[in-house]
């Protein structure tokens, strides 16, 4: 059974269709790729997904329910978070604190309790903040914890916005583009990583430039191109597909 | 044992306001030191909704005006104690930020200090005209708060300025006390990261236009409790009390110190009292040099004084 379905979405910007009837599933422990060429609506296809934009059709299912355009942080009561392609860090505060804020709805209580630094309050901001440290120490940020985020190298806030996901314990992750930028060693961190969240269960969607990760981590492939779904399957059946290779082909010779 | 900063900031307050008495030349003293403390109160505010939340206000002092006002009116025509007006005027101006703050907040963008502005102006024009119950711009009194003379009975003998001073230091400690426990709370927290990025604070399941709606009510009763104690000093007030320019004044006072601190926002707010004392032999520069002040501060100390020198001795130490 999918966690997450995607059925028939589509979005139109003035009368151009940036992303038409699209539809996949993922399933619990999986990881799907979304991939295709720059322009081809990956993005666009996952701000939907997440509650950014209002999808003009089709339909997002989390866990059989409908939660098509919810706003994004009652999609994260409902455990599917998302990371950023040009990384949402909060700059001006630590590393640790970062971390800690995505345990916000674990640690919220009431504000006047917050005020008054009741027990309360102060057992709450504990417990998150043990979390916090046990994460960081997952990613290898262990180190960096009281550092200001907006310090750090870009490979290092990519881990550090993937930890502050994981805080939330979600049931479906969305990563845009957790390894643009990265180095080949940052790189392959990033992949164990994300390898050993599925492993714990949790339903993993990539857009990924990296070929070579995504063919190395992904167990099903969608390929997008203008905005259609073109072909989906295992890395290998989906590498062999000649219009997969004419899309990616056309799209270097039109750079080129 | 090192300090964490809150325990710091506390402490050195705590040591300031009772020691600095001690350098006293003369009584006057006593008032503009009660008269920097009204005016931190408030700053304090502005740095929960400022500095934290990343929201504008331009018409804070409108909530200084219906605290002073509550323990001008509600005594006389309730026959309110004047320590339970100043609970009143709070609760008053935090609904009133409620039902402002409510539907602007939800929209992005600086539509807060539009609005706010205008809910300021109103506030300060119904003081102005509705003469029966204000008596206008003529100002109004205020009675007693009763305070000192239960003092005096218990055999704790202190002058009106005295009192004041020490009455209105205490206040702020526990203002301040509160701000710093909400700054390293869950709700501190997320109305910081709501400021660093939006998007982010929703992936992680913040709710942020509820949280900038508790940082602008709780901002709102800072101000009014403020504004309540100059009325109840001065034992008199004028609607200059909510006028435009002591709300650009809030702002100017957090921002020169720095925003994002408490400590910041108290050196702002008595570097900005004190000027206008020191500077009487100038009054017609005095503008001035406010001016000339919060542009080098704008320019060297882009974060508020407190902040950038806090940063430069850290650097440096390291």
């Amino acid at each position: 059974m999918n966690l997450l379905s995607i059925e028939g979405l589509g979005i139109s910007f003035g009368g151009l269709k940036a992303v038409n009837d699209v539809s996949f599933g993922v399933k619990p422990g999986e990881i799907v790729s979304v991939i295709g060429p720059n322009g081809a609506g990956k993005t666009t296809l996952f701000n939907m997904i997440s509650g950014v934009y209002q999808p003009g059709s089709g339909k997002v299912l989390l866990n059989g329910e409908d939660v098509t355009a919810m706003s994004p942080h009652l999609l994260a009561r409902r455990g599917m978070c998302r990371t950023f392609q040009n990384l949402q860090v909060f700059q001006s505060m630590t590393v640790l604190e970062n971390t800690i804020a995505g345990y916000h709805l674990q640690e919220s209580g009431s504000v006047l309790a917050d005020l008054l630094n009741l027990p309360s309050s102060r057992r709450r901001a504990k417990e998150a903040e043990a979390g916090a440290r046990d994460l960081l120490k997952r990613v290898g940020l262990e180190r960096a914890a009281e550092r200001e985020a907006g310090s750090l190298s870009y490979g290092s806030l990519k881990r550090l916005e993937i930890a502050r996901a994981m805080a939330l314990k979600p049931k479906v992750l969305l990563l845009d583009e957790p390894a643009a930028g990265c180095n080949a060693v940052e790189t392959e961190e990033i992949d164990h990583l994300i390898a050993e969240i599925a492993g714990s269960g949790v339903a993993i969607l990539l857009v990924e430039h990296d070929m070579k990760m995504v063919m190395r981590i992904s167990n099903h492939i969608v390929v997008l191109d203008h905005g259609e779904k073109i072909a989906e399957g295992d890395p290998a059946s989906v590498s062999q597909n000649p219009a997969v290779i004419a899309a990616y082909l056309g799209a270097e010779n039109a750079a080129g | 044992m090192r300090l964490t900063p809150k325990s710091a900031t506390l402490l050195a307050l705590v040591v300031l306001i009772a020691l600095a008495p001690v350098f006293f030349p003369s009584g006057f003293y006593y008032r503009v030191g009660a008269l920097i403390f009204v005016n931190a109160l408030a700053v304090t505010g502005i740095v929960i909704l400022t500095g934290w939340a990343g929201q504008i206000s331009l018409g804070h002092a409108g909530f200084a005006g219906i605290g002073a006002y509550a323990c001008a009116l509600a005594p006389v025509h309730w026959g309110i104690h004047p320590a339970l007006a100043v609970l009143l005027g709070a609760a008053v101006s935090a609904v009133l930020a409620w039902l402002v703050g409510r539907p602007i907040l939800r929209l992005k963008g600086y539509y807060l200090a539009v609005a706010s502005l205008g809910m300021g102006i109103l506030i300060s024009m119904v003081l102005n005209n509705e003469r029966e119950l204000t008596r206008g711009p003529d100002g109004i009194e205020v009675p007693e708060l009763g305070l000192r003379a239960v003092l005096k009975d218990a055999g704790l003998d202190l002058s009106n300025g005295q009192f004041w001073y020490f009455f209105c230091g205490i206040v702020l400690i526990l203002g301040a006390w509160l701000a710093l426990n909400l700054r390293d709370s869950a709700t501190g927290r997320a109305l910081r990261a709501l400021h660093g990025s939006e998007v982010a604070a929703r992936t992680v399941g913040m709710d942020v236009a509820k949280l900038k709606l508790q940082a602008f009510v709780i901002s709102a009763v800072y101000a009014s409790v403020s504004g309540s104690l100059l009325a109840l000093q001065n034992k008199f007030i004028t609607p200059d009390v909510a006028g435009f320019m002591h709300s650009v004044e809030m702002v100017t006072m957090a921002v020169l110190g720095g925003v994002g601190s408490v400590a910041g926002a108290i050196f702002g707010a008595a570097v900005l009292t004190l000027l206008p004392q020191v500077l009487t032999v100038f009054a017609e520069y005095e503008q001035l040099v406010l001016g000339l002040v919060m542009v080098l501060v704008m320019i060297f100390l882009r974060e508020g004084v407190v902040p950038s020198i806090l940063r430069k001795i850290r650097g440096s130490g390291e």
